[in-house]
């Protein structure tokens, strides 16, 4: 697949990753074997039938392959271009055992970009999709449900019973749906407008949205009961942002990644003083941590205009969370990686900016709890790195805000609600899935939990 | 849905009262919450403090200065438009219930945040002492609402155009010196805030105080709020906006508000020069 030069596309905010031509995916489209038993759906959390997809490529069918899509996953142009694929229904693909596997996600991102292009959804497109489901006799009686938070697992559950009949409504504390589809990757990675198009798709089968609601806040669950909503999906992400507890880190010039990230591509900072939101960008900036978030970050911070962008992560290059792809992209790009690194405390000056940073160096030990080999600090490797501004890219958990409202329910140590199979938790109408459940995890991974739980609160409304 | 501005009015030169249609917000919200706002599609989210509530109408009054190129922008709008997004009620809730005898400190327009308070503090049986601050007797705001409330109500002007000439913290210290107080609760410009708590630590007087920081949520995900309170670290949006002024790393506050003070200003500048400049075009 064609990108964006690197020099060029540090520039600017637009994709790099320009996707297939008509020719390039038929072409790849034909390289699909169309097995009988095809390994690639057994990787998909959402279980699209993916032959079935592609051969509707190959014979330039582009409007049946996009129904294929959609009759499993409501946000294609998301998942073709942001699911790690590589891990999974590209890692199960046959031809992977001897060459290089189906390009999936890209013929995915084909498809879903044909339709936008030539074929956008209309209403009654969407009219067409709801039918077709009341009639293969699954019509609900318009029950409400409560989707509390519009990323992939709320968009994803929503869009399931929406399209059978409930009457739901999606809860988005934000003024955008969308949730880190919206706030936390960047535009150059997953246009603004492709999420546009499919939360509008969404709330054209029906979902109805409401922004500015902030659940917990705004209403309680309780209050929401009492509204007439019979079942609840709490899809709230990993919202908190964790910091590195030590010292000096909340000098001016230290972003979580979450604010980082928020400022940046919700808020458009990067066209600042056109839009309002501030973001102060310096010269050395170093993102602590090497998932997808630390790459992004690193990333935004090369277009907004540092000079020097460095990745700091405790293990090794093996041991990186983030997809390979874009450790690539983050590489052509110009990204400095200091592996097997740990900062240890952060100095300013005086008027409270930061100007350094002490790391130590570490060799790999044991494996820990995560199956990763543990870092281990080696004694008198302390150094200074001369830096102006600091992006904690190194997790997020659980925001506390509305799970504090329910005593009733479980959650796990680490405040993760604790769910069931189905997504059920221990209070009898509220279900949680996706990050809030997980932990920071895969948009498509969140998109699975949703479509389950929307199974389950089907299941639970009939009775 | 945007939120019709149903009253504009002004309360001096650089200070206005709103009041906005937000039915849900109004029959929510208590003493010491916030809304956060986006004026329009390009704009930034700021927070702002309830001042009143008026849950019959479905509207909520804010109180605000012109200090930033969000606020200047509210400020001209008037009677009838509307503000883009409006969230709220966000942050704790004022819930100090009684104590005795508490005394209120405002400076400027935190004046707006301790009228709800003072209502709240009244509802909760205490006895009541404000003093109030401004620069000059154009910017004394909420006046005769607080002596409704306050038997005793202190003015105090830098110039000394109004009440008394001087800062808040001098009768403070005369009424801390011959009284014996349960609370004092302050709410005005950070250094005074500061300052007010530096007296009132002397008394041992336990002291809140309500803390304005730029935030962009505010629900608690993005951390750039966060204070240091007892040596922990604290959001401004979840876990405040009220804190114990004793606690407060008020250096390290302080030196915080400032981490975007040059865009500010470039954001100001770029506003003004509207006419010339091309970023809103």
């Amino acid at each position: 697949m064609k990108k964006q030069e690197p020099k060029g596309r540090i520039r600017n905010f637009d994709e790099v990753a320009l996707g297939y031509t008509e020719e390039e995916a038929i072409k790849e489209a034909k390289r699909c074997l169309n097995c009988k038993k095809p390994l690639c759906v057994l990787g998909c959390p959402v279980e699209i039938n993916i032959p079935g997809f592609i051969t509707k490529i190959k014979e330039k069918d582009f409007e049946g392959s996009i129904k294929v899509l959609k009759d499993k996953n409501s946000l294609p142009a998301v998942c073709g271009r942001i699911c790690p694929q590589e891990d999974q229904c590209e890692k199960k693909c046959v031809l992977g055992k001897k060459g290089s596997p189906i390009n999936i996600g890209t013929l995915e991102r084909f498809a879903a970009d044909w339709e936008i292009k030539y074929h956008p959804p209309s209403p009654k497109a969407s009219a067409d999709v709801r039918r077709s489901f009341n009639e293969s006799g699954q019509k609900r009686e318009g029950k409400k449900v409560a989707v509390i938070g519009s990323g992939p697992a709320g968009l994803t559950c929503a869009a399931d019973l929406a399209k059978i009949g409930y009457n739901v409504t999606i809860f988005e504390s934000l003024h955008k749906p969308g949730g880190v589809l919206v706030y936390g990757i960047p535009n150059f990675r997953l246009p603004k407008n492709i999420i546009d198009l499919e939360t509008d798709y969404i709330q054209s089968l029906g979902a109805k949205l409401e922004i500015n609601f902030l659940a917990g806040k705004s209403s309680t669950i309780e209050e929401l009961r009492e509204d007439g909503f019979k079942a609840f999906f709490i899809a709230t992400g990993a919202g908190l942002p964790y910091f590195l507890g030590i010292e000096g880190e909340n000098f001016n010039g230290v972003y979580s990644a979450n604010e980082f990230l928020t400022r940046v591509n919700l808020m458009k900072a990067y066209r600042f003083p056109e839009y309002d939101t501030p973001i102060r960008i310096g010269d050395k900036v170093g993102v602590i941590g090497a998932g997808n978030v630390a790459m992004d970050s690193a990333r935004c911070a090369l277009r907004l205009g540092a000079k020097e962008v460095t990745i700091i992560y405790r293990r090794s290059e093996a041991e990186m969370p983030a997809r390979e792809d874009e450790i690539e992209n983050a590489r052509e790009e110009g990204v400095r990686f200091e592996l097997l690194t740990n900062p240890i405390r952060i100095f300013g000056d005086d008027k409270g900016w930061v100007k350094r940073m002490k790391c130590m160096r570490n060799e790999l030990g044991a494996p820990d709890e995560s199956g990763r080999r543990s870092p281990v600090p080696i004694k008198g490797s302390e150094f200074i790195m001369d830096i102006d501004t600091i992006v904690c890219a190194i997790g997020q958990g659980p925001n506390p805000l509305l799970l504090a409202t329910l005593p009733d329910l479980k959650l796990t140590k680490k405040g993760n609600i604790v769910a069931d199979e189905s997504g059920r938790s221990s209070i009898q109408d509220v279900w949680a899935g996706g990050d809030i459940v997980t932990g920071a995890a895969t948009v498509i991974e969140a998109m699975g939990a949703g479509k389950k739980v929307a199974r389950s609160i089907d299941e639970y409304l009939r009775k | 849905m945007p939120f019709r501005i149903v009253e504009a009015k002004r309360l001096s030169s650089i200070t206005n009262l709103f009041q906005i249609e937000a039915a849900t917000i109004a029959k929510k919200a208590r003493a010491g919450q916030f809304i956060v706002l986006r004026l329009d599609e390009k704009g930034e989210r700021i927070p702002l403090t309830i001042t009143r509530r008026d849950p019959a109408k479905g509207t909520i009054t804010i109180i605000f200065q012109e200090v930033g190129k969000t606020t200047k922008k509210l400020a001209s709008l008037k009677k009838g438009d509307k503000i883009q997004d409006i969230i709220g009620p966000l942050g704790k809730k004022t819930d100090f219930g009684y104590v005795g005898k508490a005394i209120f400190i405002g400076g400027g327009v935190g004046v707006a945040e301790i009228l709800p308070v003072v209502e709240y503090a009244k509802e909760s049986g205490n006895g009541i002492t404000v003093i109030i601050g401004a620069r000059t007797k154009e910017l004394v705001i909420l006046e005769e609402e607080l002596r409704k409330l306050a038997p005793r109500l202190i003015v105090m002007t830098d110039d000394g155009s109004h009440g008394r000439k001087g800062l808040v913290t001098t009768p403070l210290k005369e009424l801390l010196t011959a009284e014996k107080f349960d609370l004092a609760y302050c709410v005005g410009p950070d250094i005074m805030m500061k300052v007010t708590c530096d007296v009132t630590k002397e008394f041992k007087l336990k002291t809140l105080v309500s803390l304005d920081s730029n935030m962009v949520d505010a629900t608690g995900m993005c951390g750039t709020c966060r204070v240091s309170i007892g040596g922990a670290t604290k959001f401004v949006c979840v876990d405040g906006p009220e804190f114990e002024g004793h606690l407060v790393d008020w250096d390290l506050f302080l030196k915080r508000q400032k981490r975007f003070v040059n865009e500010e200003k470039k954001s100001i500048e770029c506003n003004e020069a509207n006419a010339q400049c091309r970023c809103r075009a």
